[in-house]
């Protein structure tokens, strides 16, 4: 059960990769479910050259772990492994990896969205983009991440 | 008793500093700590905080050796 803070760009199929091999668990899983946030180069109508994350060290390590502790408590999961980028990030670069192994699909579906939308809500991280022109703005919501954004 | 308190993101930006170090005679909660840090700011909209890393609403006790954070609704992911 790892989480990991990166503050370089990391590949999310490598992190797979290593983590699957490193735990030992072949023959046991039958589900991957994995989720890769990559940063898109426009946001809210602007175009968006840059962005920095700010977190607050020791409570963001503290929040994923409980996060991932909740979900392992409520469903059958053999591993989990969040990654989460830091400082300064760059347009097509990978901001989150959320991957979670268990023996059954249903389990790895539901614990992989439940450490999702909680980390989205509760994990004390901030975005502050850079805008084409120079501006630079802190996101101020996350998106509801359920519907379709207008 | 002291207290730390850090701010983050654009409440850094608003307060205008990263931090305070507060002397206190007795526990506080977390909105008069607001209040001693930050008497001519009115409390924002949608602040989170935090007591030794863990969420805490604002009627939560901070004591000596506490470290409190202030900050808006986060963003990550």
């Amino acid at each position: 059960m790892a989480v990991k803070l990166s503050d370089t760009v990391f590949d999310p199929w490598q992190e797979i990769a290593n983590h699957q091999q490193a735990a030992g668990m072949a023959g046991k899983y039958g589900a991957t479910a994995v989720f890769v946030g990559t940063m898109r180069d426009f946001n809210q109508g602007d175009a968006v050259c840059g962005m920095y994350l700010e977190h607050y060290p020791g409570m963001t390590e503290t929040q994923l772990q409980l996060i991932v502790t909740q979900a392992t408590s409520q469903w059958q999961v053999l591993e989990t492994l969040v990654v989460h980028r830091v400082g300064r990030v760059e347009p097509n670069d990978t901001l989150v990896l959320v991957a979670v192994w268990s023996e059954h699909r249903g389990d790895a579906f539901d614990a992989s969205r439940f450490i999702m939308e909680n980390l989205k809500s509760r994990a004390p991280f901030w975005k502050r983009e850079t805008l084409a022109n120079g501006e630079q703005r802190w996101v101020d919501k996350n998106s509801g991440g359920y519907k379709r954004q207008s | 008793m002291s207290i730390k308190v850090l701010y983050f993101a654009s409440l850094k930006d608003q307060v205008g500093r990263s931090g305070d170090e507060l002397q206190v005679s007795a526990p506080v909660s977390l909105l008069e700590l607001w209040q001693l840090a930050n008497p001519d700011l009115p409390l924002p909209n949608a602040l989170l905080a935090a007591v030794n890393m863990n969420y805490a609403s604002l009627d939560s006790l901070a004591s000596d050796g506490d470290e409190v954070a202030f900050f808006p609704p986060v963003t990550g992911g």
